[in-house]
């Protein structure tokens, strides 16, 4: 056990709370750092896609996990952010630019679809969200004079400080770069002010409301910048794909999305990244698996799909706190070391609570 | 990824808007009739489905994203017991029905029984990896080869005037009227059907008057995956058989949400809505619009009724 002694209120709020904490996530960024050096080109381009999922995951966490607003539709602002990145690319704009124009206009929308799920909670919130990803889908494939529908549209070249971005360790130091930018925005996000509110909200909408917490404008707020974060996401996934069409981004994507966010745990922003590694790497898993499993299973096209939602049934049953979770369990197991008892983190019985009174 | 099987299916009346006429040739009162008349027939289908949502939602809160794979199971259930083994045709019916409903109990009975009172998230998570599982399996079992279902009426048409009705759609129209009406009759007058409107207004006073109230929710998935059967059954017909039939699922969600998700005759009557609304799309706006009907009208219900036609939520008076 490691006891604290505090001096200063501010380290109540600091990111990283002791020497432990700044050794192992500096030793983490300097891995990564160095990761180019190490790996070849597939794995490196593997982990370029984990990050980029990351960067979503940290959009969809803060919606999600930090607000308890449920949105089924975040491909849409994925394909917006990566729509918008390669059209203004195509029109010459700089990378830099585009970059900051396809986050701005995904957040436009994001508030735009917040301020419509104002009035809507739960269920009705999902849904509408996967009405407004469906509807996204289908424009996106009708407007062929913008998007080129399902021809396609080609991403063209990026090129950063006039070097162009060719080589797989350049788009790395990218994602890497902006992925640690937009990590430490959304934890500092969350220590503030706005931050403390949106966690508020998703704890009792009332008693937010009653200690005088304007729900409108921080949920639409959650809503646009959960939004921009995931476009930024889609700039980045654009150069990745290389060339666009409307069933890259299919509800699937949304799925995947949210798949991060409850395996990897639900209100942390470690377990974005766990449940991005996981989403990941599980296809090359299943690739390895697929040798060992009787062709007749391992040659069906839906098995992916399949152990998808095998996963997600098992998470929600028997780990609702996600990988994270798990961890912490095991961490207090080896810091109480002979004294750890199975109740600590025994579930609370739950009780339905009913929505129809609100 | 299988993209191929994600896809959602096309319109499952296609067949029979084929047999109607394109836009552009004006609009005349028997094309009118012949596009609200197909309009009904899927309207019904979505009912269907929304049906079994909004029974379970009323009874227990959850949402059952998997609903339109439960009716994927039932076609293919029929489609093995009437195509392959070769029963009789309504002792085919009813047994796949009945395997659905039993199928149903069980799994509220061993999985989402666990789940009760978690958070509204994590009970729609759960259904919609429920719905994947079924996909798989159902690729597995069955192949992913679309099968056709035939029925003793295919191909038959019913014609008044200038207005052609094919059997296929009569039976999804009279389907849907008789589970209705025993529906109804079931809900009014049976112990059992009593005891469920109990248990779904208020669960704890359900407990004291001795209601068993863990088995009504079982039996209430009983009946939703049974209707979701039935549902599946109409539909085959009309549209292949396919691991990815459930789709239409989501559609059906959206006339559940506009019937006002809790309501038995907003469920068909949004059904209604939304189906009609799809054929008149087709016909007559340009292409894609189709698609795009069910979600356009949805988000219009829910910016103009938040709690749908038939509201079922209330403010808590302190």
């Amino acid at each position: 056990m490691r006891f604290l002694f505090k001096t200063h209120y501010n380290q109540d709020i600091d990111h990283l709370k002791h020497g432990g904490d700044r050794f192992w996530y500096g030793l983490l960024l300097v891995l990564a750092a160095a990761a180019p050096a190490a790996l070849g080109t597939f794995y490196l381009g593997e982990l370029n896609l984990v990050m980029i999922y990351a960067i979503a995951g940290v959009g969809l966490m803060l919606l999600v996990g930090y607000t308890g607003q449920v949105s089924l539709g975040h491909a849409a602002f994925l394909a917006i952010g990566a729509y918008t990145h390669s059209l203004l690319l195509g029109a010459g704009l700089p990378f830099l630019l585009s970059i900051v124009a396809a986050v701005l206009v995904s957040a436009l929308v994001g508030a735009g679809v917040g301020w419509i799920a104002l009035r809507m909670t739960g269920i009705y919130l999902a849904i509408a969200t996967l009405a407004f990803a469906m509807l996204t889908e289908q424009t996106i494939s009708r407007a062929e004079w913008l998007t080129g529908g399902f021809r396609g549209l080609a991403v063209p070249r990026a090129s950063l400080f006039g070097m162009p971005l060719t080589q797989g360790w350049q788009h790395y130091y990218l994602t890497l770069t902006l992925l640690v930018v937009t990590l430490f925005a959304a934890l500092n996000i969350l220590r503030s002010s706005t931050g403390r509110a949106m966690v508020a909200i998703r704890d009792s909408e009332i008693s937010a409301e009653s200690v005088g917490i304007n729900l409108a404008v921080y949920k639409t707020f959650a809503f646009a910048l959960s939004a921009g974060i995931t476009g930024l996401a889609g700039a980045l996934f654009a150069h990745r794909l290389g060339y666009l069409s409307p069933d890259a981004f299919t509800f699937l994507i949304s799925l995947q999305l949210l798949l991060m966010v409850v395996v990897g745990g639900v209100g942390s922003m470690r377990g974005v990244i766990y449940g991005a590694l996981f989403i990941g790497f599980l296809p090359q898993l299943l690739a390895i698996a697929r040798d060992t499993l009787p062709p007749r299973i391992a040659q069906a096209p839906g098995l992916e799909p399949g152990i998808f939602g095998l996963i997600l049934v098992l998470v929600i049953l028997f780990e609702p706190q996600g990988i994270f979770g798990r961890w912490l369990k095991i961490k207090s197991y080896f810091q109480l070391f002979p004294l750890y008892r199975r109740a600590t983190h025994r579930r609370q019985k739950t009780y339905l609570r009913t929505e129809r009174l609100r | 990824m299988a993209k191929a099987i994600l896809r959602p299916v096309r319109n499952p009346a296609q067949g029979s808007r084929a047999r109607g006429t394109r836009a552009g040739e004006g609009v005349t009162l028997s094309q009118l009739l012949q596009v609200l008349i197909n309009g009904l027939a899927v309207g019904c289908i979505y009912g269907l489905i929304a049906l079994g949502f909004v029974l379970v939602y009323k009874a227990t809160e959850m949402v059952n994203f998997a609903q339109g794979d439960l009716m994927m199971l039932g076609a293919f259930m029929a489609v093995t017991l009437i195509g392959d083994v070769g029963l009789p045709w309504v002792l085919g019916l009813f047994l796949s029905v009945l395997a659905l409903a039993v199928f149903g109990y069980l799994l509220d009975a061993f999985v989402l029984r666990r789940v009760l009172g978690e958070p509204q998230f994590a009970i729609v998570m759960l259904t919609i990896g429920l719905g994947f599982i079924f996909r798989a399996v159902a690729g597995l079992v069955w192949g992913y080869d679309p099968r056709s279902f035939p029925t003793p009426y295919t191909g038959e048409s019913l014609r008044v005037g200038e207005v052609v009705v094919s059997y296929e759609n009569f039976a999804i129209l009279l389907g849907t009227l008789i589970l209705c009406v025993v529906l109804f009759l079931f809900f009014r007058y049976t112990r059992l059907g009593i005891g469920m409107q109990a248990t779904s207004q208020n669960q704890l006073a359900a407990y004291y008057v001795g209601i068993p109230v863990k088995r009504v929710f079982s039996l209430v998935w009983a009946i939703s995956a049974g209707v979701a059967a039935v549902a599946g059954i109409l539909l085959a017909p009309v549209s292949l058989v396919q691991p990815g039939m459930g789709f239409i699922g989501i559609k059906a969600f959206a006339a559940a949400v506009i019937g006002g998700f809790g309501s038995i005759p907003g469920a068909l009557l949004g059904g209604w809505i939304i189906g009609i609304a799809e054929q008149v799309a087709g016909v007559y706006l340009p292409a894609g619009f189709q698609e795009m009907a069910a979600y356009g009208i949805l988000i219009l219900a829910l910016i103009l009724r938040p709690e749908g036609l038939f509201a079922q939520i209330q403010r808590k008076k302190v």
